[in-house]
């Protein structure tokens, strides 16, 4: 009788793990389905507009109070600057850069502003195994620099190569990277620095659906002028800082290749499983264990109880 | 292009005297008008109007339809087409010295009938409407050719940097 019933509370548990187990991957899948800060602002930077005069790097630089710049930020020579093979890209003394660039068929530079672009669905955030990183509702991504190990996986998740690295620091080094002025101006409702000193204002400064829909107007009011695509509208599940250009966009060294999907979405089946595996197996392989375990123990233990019986009925 | 960095900063109080001797037409256009106040870190500069007058063929190139002669741009003109001269035609007058500012935000999210959303700040229309016409003149495009730098503008873009470059 106590093997029976040993076996249904097994089993009755084992069901009750796989329906939280699933009760919890459907509300997982439900947070996939997150639509963005509809209240978030952003930035719209219109490349078409820079005339690479590097105000803008000027202005990063007092707002972080950021290190003296090697070379003053009047001087053009920074653009024929190669790292690597690649050009100039953020790094702890400089949280935006502007390359130039010269696209085939045309006789025109371009210049291209790089900073955070503060994904919707940050990366970097998800890869932070510290949780140093937090999303704001004003669209920001920022992060926590007290809590920062240095352990650089933000690095390697950014899809866009921002967060860089403080390797002059030999004993603290951490991550460093724009913050969309958060701290000094976006949560209180003023633009970041750089977007306020652009003589040319090729940043625009709004909610980021109405930047999506002054993004629009502006193509369809000049179609001759913009490529008809709006980076960052989607790339990567969207993100705050946004571009539109004249020029096809991987002529001036954008990721083409990225995904409209969050790199969350990558991990997510993954890691639902996780909670499956925790709670799932221990139960089960135990109940195997049990079972396998309690059939040969009851048979002896019946065998067990009749010999003494019957010995007990011979006395 | 090597000046041109030191494009206007803090273009902020940026304002053209236009309009303040209550000219309302283009025989009261003024000669000359100071750009005022380059934020601290530029000089202002006095801008040849009666040059610009002469060069220009239209007043529409920089004042829209402000000045009765009809805009310039087919997408204007859907609307703008016959409109009369207007009472005011200073840059200022409709172009906010902070465009971002939230009072600015607000008011555009508030009037939903608004198509004049995407309007430039001042400092930027000044620049914008500028840069194009002296690259394709052949006019000086450097920062400092239009207004010199002050000594806060030159600590703002670390000009006593003399390092190489940056390796890492």
């Amino acid at each position: 009788m106590s093997g029976i019933s040993r076996r249904r509370f097994l089993a009755a548990s084992a069901a009750g793990c796989v329906a939280t187990t699933f009760a919890g991957s459907k509300k997982a899948l439900a947070a996939g389905t997150f639509g963005g800060y509809p209240e978030g602002m952003g930035v719209l930077v219109d490349i078409t507009r820079c005339v690479g005069c590097r105000t803008c790097e000027a202005a990063c630089n007092k707002e972080q109070n950021l290190p003296d710049p090697e070379r003053p930020f009047d001087d053009m020579s920074v653009f024929d600057e190669i790292h690597h093979g690649q050009q100039r890209r953020t790094n702890e003394k400089a949280y935006t850069v502007i390359n130039r660039y010269e696209p085939t068929g045309s006789d025109q530079k371009v210049y291209r502003k790089v900073q955070c672009n503060h994904c919707a669905e940050p990366a970097c955030l998800s890869s932070c195994f510290v949780n140093a990183y937090k999303k704001t509702d004003e669209g920001a991504v920022i992060y926590n620099d007290k809590v920062c190990v240095g352990c650089r996986n933000c690095m390697v998740a950014c899809p866009f190569n921002i967060p860089a690295y403080s390797y002059s620091s030999a004993f603290d080094p951490i991550i460093k990277k724009c913050v969309f002025c958060y701290d000094t101006r976006l949560k209180e409702g003023r633009p970041p620095a750089c977007v306020e000193s652009c003589p040319q204002q090729v940043m625009t400064f709004g909610k980021r659906d109405d930047l999506i829909k002054i993004a629009n107007q502006r193509i369809r009011n000049n179609p001759d002028l913009y490529v008809d695509h709006i980076y960052g509208e989607h790339e990567m599940g969207g993100t705050h800082w946004m571009y539109l250009s004249g020029v096809p966009f991987d002529e001036l060294a954008f990721n083409m290749h990225l995904s409209n999907e969050p790199i969350l979405n990558n991990v997510k089946d993954f890691l639902g499983t996780v909670p499956m595996v925790l709670a799932i197996w221990p139960a089960l392989f135990t109940g195997f264990h049990l079972l396998a375990t309690n059939k040969k123990n009851g048979h002896g233990h019946e065998e067990e109880e009749s010999k003494h019986n019957d010995e007990g009925g011979d006395q | 292009m090597k000046n041109w960095n030191a494009a206007t900063m803090n273009l902020l109080v940026l304002v053209l005297l236009f309009g303040l001797a209550g000219f309302a037409g283009a025989t009261d256009m003024p000669e000359t008008v100071v750009l005022d106040t380059l934020g601290e870190l530029y000089e202002p500069v006095e801008f040849d109007h009666t040059l610009h007058t002469e060069l220009g063929e239209d007043c529409s190139i920089c004042h829209h339809h402000t000045t009765g002669t009809g805009p310039e741009s087919a997408n204007c003109a859907r609307c703008h087409a016959d409109s009369p001269e207007s009472e005011v035609v200073a840059c200022s007058d409709c172009h906010e010295a902070e465009p971002f500012a939230a009072g600015v935000l607000q008011a555009k999210a508030e009037d939903r009938m608004r198509y004049h959303k995407d309007k430039p700040g001042l400092k930027a229309v000044y620049h914008l409407s500028c840069m194009g016409c002296h690259e394709a003149w052949g006019a000086p495009v450097g920062c400092q050719e239009c207004h010199a730098r002050t000594p806060a503008g030159d600590d703002y873009y670390h000009a006593d940097a003399k390092g190489d470059a940056v390796t890492h």
